[in-house]
């Protein structure tokens, strides 16, 4: 039992590591945004995307972490998306009307909106 | 048409309730208590919008009304903002308060001490350890009586083991975990709730209905996983000590230290002592057993989150010492003869566990974990001339694998794990051996489409020598039905082999004959396996009302057995265990509401309906010793925390409606029960006052309201007599217990 156990583990490393080098490319990349609901909205986008296996946006220092399958997408596809949901990232601006339907306290692009109260909605 | 025409003029008036209504207000800077000076230039604008503006210099503002935004937030530079409604034309005083609390402490508070998850596709309740300081005592059974979703019983006069119910069923149909890893089972059933002390607890997750298939197949009515603090992280001292009016003493204390960064090991320390010969009704017995428990653990952990290696290791050993019976019995004299009753349980235990768990560092959603634990409990024990003995050795092992198949919207588990029990039973003359040994693999699916659909799906397989090769399904779904509320459905179904004795060991405390069906020829004691299937709904809307959070909530779950063991207490001479022939079911309903009622006043009430019927050999009957009803509230004010320290003040009461009793008709009249229990209170009640981080201490007040139970021994005066019996119990025997204590923590 315990050998088959092990070489099953053996197996399953070997088989993932095999995986990681050909289709599991890990990214960084800023990303304009304010708060939470910011990261809820770039995160779905991203994840959403076909070939996009990890998006974790960190609030505090913008910065999006996401892990593609570089076969079957870009990071800049992935940042054009992103921008035209609403917010502007690499060489992609996001469309003035998509910005302008963000919630007050998203609307990274007014120095003040950072300091309206994020927690509460 | 004259509908229409009503609208119409609605319509218009609702218009013109937005053109001219102006929302008016003053907004006030708090100095002190009464010395509150008006604020001017604070902002004030409707969440989520632009529309806004400013108070002037005497703090008034005036904003028009708008029926599409509803919340107004009010602010300024270094005060707490407010969220408050816009619902009436004058909003009158709003008093922001100045930040002077450094900010974690503010979000210290925030956090709930009972958190229920709107987003897990489980039913979950988070309890973490400021909650179950509500209860200062002291092990993991008296954690939950704070808490509504799980019922704290006292299983019988004699013991005193409180024993926990979820869904009207007792805890063998629960699944205890510790760290997710199977406890409290087999041997310790009973008493293994008083085996881990309180403070060794950092947090519980009580999830409702059936399990998840990782922790194996023998969970039916919910699941119950307990964290122990982490020595890494823990503090690096702590020490409590407790006494009540009882003289019962208990001794705590947790030593930490940390290697390296990576690395840190943990000394818990626990011990109590229950010294008092205590017989408030007059009836020859203790109202509460006398007791002495040693308690170590020694705790390794290493975390490394560069290269993605996590582990643990544990070795915990106690013993456990209790006696109880007639206050003139003396063990070196009395023991094996009929002069006095009494009884003496002795339970040595060791248990070594190890976790390995590793993240592959650059894909975080990517780990395998493997646990392992060995037990051994030995139990050595009679009850006036009945003897019971019971050695319990257990091994289980599980491997983990979670990765995600194409993006972390879809998640999965897989593994194996192994278990090994063995059981050694002498009951009086009789010796029972047995071994339980499965095999299993397990595959639990994630989805989560991110939009307010979530869903567990989990299947595993098990071969087991005693219960056969068998299919465990369950499932989990969570559904975002608008902002702030979840409808969640499961349903699972559980099998497991009854340890009759060790899960009905109050029957050695009377004079019950034992009759167990042999006509099954099953792998337990003749009887055969029991399977039920759960099934649950339950909704959950959390409001944002008045600035403060308030959580509705109401959960229906019903369990059917296929097959279940019956205990049957309804021949007052008897006690006999059978297989199901017929219907036995439990339906349970509860409605939980939770609010800050004033600021730092929060208040949780619930209601609980239960419907458990049987069918016996002698006919369909409710289970005995279940209320029907129960309503439970507990109050909970806590001051802020400053330089001078903290009060903190809880209530928690409990009402119990009518239990139906075992039948008790054929006795002699002195020695029989009425056919149903009176409805009762029990009121809890405490004070912490906290002098620093470093220092707080603690009195309080358990069954304050002095409710006990008539008559809880039948034939106290003979208990070699035939009518003896202990084990019918509705309510607490030991009268109000008064408690004080302190903790010290660096």
């Amino acid at each position: 039992m315990k050998k088959t156990t092990l070489i099953l583990m053996i197996v399953l490393l070997g088989l993932n590591l095999g995986y990681s080098q050909e289709k599991s490319k890990s990214k960084s990349f800023e990303v304009k945004g304010n708060c939470w609901m910011c990261k809820n909205r770039i995160e779905k986008t991203a994840i959403k995307m076909k070939g996009v296996k990890f998006a974790s946006w960190n609030v505090e220092t913008k910065q999006l972490k996401v892990i593609i399958d570089e076969r079957k997408c870009s990071v800049s596809d992935v940042q054009k998306k992103i921008a035209s949901v609403g917010h502007d990232t690499g060489e992609f601006a996001s469309p003035k009307e998509v910005y302008d339907n963000l919630p007050a306290c998203c609307q990274y692009r007014n120095p003040e909106s950072s300091q309206m109260d994020h927690g509460k909605h | 048409m004259r509908t229409t025409f009503f609208i119409l003029i609605l319509l218009c008036f609702f218009q013109n309730l937005h053109s001219q209504i102006q929302v008016k207000g003053k907004v006030w800077e708090f100095r002190n208590e009464k010395d509150n000076i008006p604020l001017e230039d604070a902002n004030v604008y409707y969440a989520e919008s632009t529309v806004g503006t400013t108070t002037d210099v005497s703090g008034n503002f005036s904003i028009p009304f708008r029926a599409d935004l509803k919340k107004l937030v009010i602010s300024s530079v270094g005060f707490r903002s407010d969220t408050i409604m816009a619902n009436r034309p004058n909003m009158g005083n709003i008093v922001l308060y100045p930040i002077v609390e450094l900010e974690e402490i503010i979000l210290e508070k925030r956090v709930a001490p009972l958190q229920k998850s709107l987003f897990t596709a489980q039913n979950v309740v988070t309890v973490n350890s400021r909650e179950m300081l509500k209860a200062a005592c002291c092990n993991l059974s008296e954690s939950f009586e704070t808490n509504p979703s799980v019922d704290v019983n006292v299983s019988d006069a004699i013991l005193g083991a409180k024993q926990i119910q979820m869904l009207g069923l007792n805890s063998p149909y629960l699944m205890f975990t510790q760290e997710n890893m199977p406890a409290i089972r087999g041997a310790s059933q009973v008493f293994g709730l008083s085996f881990i002390p309180g403070s060794w607890i950092e947090s519980i997750q009580i999830t409702k209905g059936a399990g998840s298939v990782l922790n194996g197949f023998e969970s039916i009515s919910g699941h119950i996983n307990s964290e122990l603090v982490k020595p890494l992280t823990d503090k690096r001292f702590f020490w409590n000590m407790y006494a009540n009016n009882f003289e019962r003493y208990e001794f705590n204390s947790r030593l930490n230290y940390n290697i390296t960064d990576e690395l840190g090991f943990g000394l818990n320390i626990h011990g109590n002592l229950r010294n008092g010969y205590v017989d408030e009704n007059g009836d020859s017995f203790l109202d509460t057993p006398l007791g002495k428990q040693i308690n170590l653990m020694n705790r390794w952990q290493y975390m490394n989150p560069e290269n993605g290696w996590v582990g643990y290791v544990n070795i915990q050993w106690l013993s456990d010492k209790k006696e109880l019976g007639q206050l003139d019995f003396d063990v070196d004299t009395d023991r094996g003869t009929t002069n006095a009753w009494g009884s003496e349980i002795n339970t040595s235990r060791l248990d070594v566990s190890a976790k390995l768990g590793y993240v592959f560092p650059d894909l975080p959603y990517q780990s395998f974990g493997f646990q392992t634990a060995y037990s051994s409990h030995l139990q050595d024990s009679f009850y006036g001339l009945n003897l019971y003995d019971i050695d319990h050795q257990s091994f289980y092992t599980n491997l983990i694998f979670n990765s995600i198949i194409g993006s972390t919207q879809h998640k999965f588990k897989t593994g194996l794990s192994v278990t090994y029990d063995n059981f050694d039973e002498l009951v009086n003359i009789s010796v029972y051996n047995r071994t339980d040994s499965s095999l299993g693999a397990f595959l639990e699916y994630t989805f989560d489409n991110l939009e307010g659909l979530s869903f567990v799906a989990g299947l595993r397989a098990d071969t087991h020598n005693n219960l056969g090769n068998f299919l465990t399904p369950r499932f989990h779904l969570r559904y975002s039905l608008w902002d702030k509320a979840s409808l969640r459905t499961s349903f699972g179904r559980g099998k497991r082999g009854a340890n009759i004795f060790a899960e009905n060991q109050q029957l050695f405390a009377s004079s019950r004959q034992l009759v167990i069906d042999d006509s099954q020829n099953g792998n337990y004691y003749d009887l055969n396996p029991e399977t039920a299937w759960n099934y649950g709904v339950s909704f959950i809307q959390k409001l944002y009302l008045w600035d403060r959070v308030m959580d509705f909530s109401i959960d229906f779950y019903r369990t059917t057995f296929i097959n279940q063991i019956i205990v049957d207490w309804e021949n007052p001479r008897e006690i006999s265990f059978y297989n199901l022939d017929g219907n036995s079911y439990s339906n349970s309903l509860q409605v939980d509401l939770n609010y800050e009622l004033l600021q730092d006043f929060r208040i949780r009430a619930t209601y609980k309906y239960f419907d458990v019927k049987v069918d016996y050999n002698n006919g369909t009957l409710d289970k005995p010793l279940q209320p029907s009803n129960r309503f439970f509230t507990n109050l909970n004010y806590e001051t802020l925390m400053n330089d001078r320290g903290q009060w903190r003040f809880d209530f928690t009461a409990n009402w119990l409606g009518s239990q139906r009793l075992p039948d008790t008709s054929s006795n002699p009249i002195e020695f029989q029960q009425p056919l149903r229990s009176p409805s009762y209170v029990l009121i809890n009640a405490q004070i912490t006052k906290v002098f620093s981080k470093k220092f707080e201490v603690y009195i309080g007040g358990e069954n304050i309201n002095n409710f006990t139970q008539d008559n809880p021994i039948l034939s106290a005066n003979d208990p070699f007599g035939p009518y003896f019996d202990s084990t019918i119990l509705y309510g607490p025997v030991l009268e109000a217990a008064y408690y004080a204590g302190f903790r010290y923590k660096i």
